[in-house]
């Protein structure tokens, strides 16, 4: 091992601000057969996640039962809950799309997996979000999902029934872990640069297809 | 005229000229104007809390027929086993007791916790010395007499109390009736928020408590199709869509051989470990990943592409 390969800098370096060149982060230009409504499911499910956050922002200024009582606070509840409709509604759209593209293709599976990873983790985000409305339907969700925990052993660490710890895991650490997997999912399509068509020669990736 | 595209090559064949940064702005206004039209439009669904006050108010029998199940230990949480007691060995998958092996790390005793300890914080003589004489009888003997309450409440329509003819019931309908005022005047919701800190954020013992409700709790959730059997937890209350991504979640839980198990909850969340698994997976999975080539949506989505002169 040469020295530069050593160093924990130097490889960190190599593998992020060497392994793209800033075109490619910040383009000007895709390639010609980037021409499709399906592209813009990605862009658009991002756009629901900053909105998602935006929103959230609001919410948290003024606390978990203020919307209940005043007609601003509701207001930007519901702008929370149809981002998130929306966010999963693209996102799903988006996945399919680059399920019928095969966009794992081209050494992109971690671009794939990235994705449902992020997927998941929104679920679980939206799952404690539904859990600190501080209504009847929060109260209901905590008590049925509290099963489907217990029965896995998830439920003696992640308690749906202690409200404080749902509120605090949906403001703070899963919305950090969402946010954190989806700009690795979209590094990896910039420095991979977006999957080409798939050609009539389909041999390239290792036998007949 | 076939193009050999080596896909994980950098592109060197023709760009368009293309502004990410102003597409990335227009997605954003776009879904805020979106979501601000849904909201004025449709706003969203608030249904307020329910509590123990409003339970007992509501039906005052149901909660005393709740309250003396825990006392003699016949209600969902009284046999619940962990993370809450040591009731029961809990759901299973084959040799795994996930359930039990996570240990009972969130201790609750609902006979104890949710009708012994708040009657004596109750200012009141009755309530505290029946308490008292609960505590000093042995296991046997208060399962007994909680069983003998139990069943004769059950066998009256509406009943809060019943008389103690027999001398079968012990101190068991003098707590129960003390907890059914205390529930009236919504001390026992602060009795049961605060036994672990006066601040409370945790509401694992009153949810647990009202959960183990016949009549009310999952009465009222079923008028707002939210029941298990109803697709649950992806619905919302109202006509509002909820979390429709649990879709096949809910699925599982309404058919064979998951609804009629005791095992449905293990065995649907490992189903859908499972599948995420290999959702995950898909690229390199069999046959999964060739079905893009084999129903060309792809022919659709780059028909442009495909349709260009070269
Ligand atoms: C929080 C959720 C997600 C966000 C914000 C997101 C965002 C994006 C964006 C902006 C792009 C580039 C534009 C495009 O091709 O559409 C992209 C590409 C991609 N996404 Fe996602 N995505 C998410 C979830 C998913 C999921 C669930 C999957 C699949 C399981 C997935 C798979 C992919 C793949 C394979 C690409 C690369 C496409 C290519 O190279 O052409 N993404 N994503």
């Amino acid at each position: 091992m040469s020295s530069s390969q050593k160093n924990w800098t130097a490889r960190l370096r190599k593998s992020t601000l060497e392994s793209m060149e800033p075109q490619d982060l910040l383009p000007d230009t895709q390639p010609a057969y980037v021409a499709s409504w399906i592209y813009v499911f990605g862009v658009l499910t991002l756009a629901s996640l900053i909105m998602l956050i935006a929103t959230g922002l609001v919410l948290t200024l003024e606390g978990p039962a203020w919307w209940h009582g005043s007609s601003v606070g509701h207001f930007w509840n519901s702008m929370h809950l149809w981002s998130v409709e929306l966010f999963f509604v693209f996102m799903v759209v988006h996945l399919w799309g680059k399920f019928w593209m095969a966009a794992w293709r081209g050494k992109r599976t971690a671009t794939w997996v990235t994705g449902v990873i992020a997927f998941m983790a929104s679920i679980v985000t939206a799952l404690t979000g539904y859990l600190i409305q501080t209504n009847f339907d929060s109260q209901w969700i905590a008590t049925e999902a509290k099963d489907g925990f217990n029965a896995m052993g998830i439920g003696a660490f992640f308690n749906t029934l202690n409200t404080g710890q749902a509120i605090l895991l949906h403001v703070a650490l899963l919305p950090l872990a969402v946010g954190i997997i989806v700009v690795w999912h979209i590094l990896l399509v910039r420095r991979k640069g977006v999957v080409p068509p798939i050609d009539n020669d389909a041999t390239l990736e290792g036998g007949a297809f | 005229m076939v193009m050999k595209v080596d896909p994980s090559k950098k592109w060197t064949g023709p760009v368009r000229s293309y502004d990410i940064i102003k597409e990335g702005v227009i997605a954003v206004v776009v879904v805020g104007l979106l979501a601000a039209g849904l909201s004025l439009f449709f706003s969203s669904p608030d249904e307020p809390a329910v509590t123990l006050k409003s339970w007992a108010m509501t039906n005052p029998a149901d909660f005393a027929q709740t309250a003396t199940g825990e006392l003699a230990g016949t209600t969902t949480s009284a046999g619940y086993g962990a993370p809450y007691n040591h009731a029961a060995k809990g759901p299973t998958l084959g040799p795994l007791k996930l359930q039990d092996w996570a240990g009972v790390r969130i201790p609750v005793d609902p006979a104890k916790s949710f009708v012994v300890e708040p009657l004596l914080m109750m200012n009141n003589v009755d309530a505290t010395s029946s308490a008292e004489s609960w505590k000093a009888a042995t296991p046997d003997q208060q399962n007994k007499w909680a069983t003998a309450y139990a069943d004769a409440l059950g066998k009256v329509d509406g009943a809060t109390s019943i008389p103690d003819t027999k001398n079968e019931f012990g101190p068991v309908p003098t707590m129960v009736s003390s907890l059914l005022v205390m529930a009236k005047s919504g001390a026992l919701d602060g009795a049961l928020t605060t036994s672990d800190t006066p601040l409370p954020t945790n509401f694992t013992k009153p949810l647990l408590f009202l959960a183990d409700s016949e009549g009310y709790f999952g009465d009222l959730a079923s008028k707002q199709h939210l029941g298990g059997d109803q697709w649950g937890v992806m619905n919302e209350t109202g006509s509002w869509p909820g979390q429709s991504w649990l879709w096949l979640f809910s699925l599982w839980y309404q058919i064979e051989p998951f609804k009629s198990s005791g095992n449905a909850d293990t065995l649907v969340m490992t189903l859908m470990g499972l599948l995420t698994l290999c959702l995950a997976l898909f690229p390199v999975f069999p046959f999964i990943r060739k079905i893009p080539y084999l129903i060309p949506i792809h022919r659709l989505i780059w028909k442009k592409w495909y349709a260009r002169k070269l």
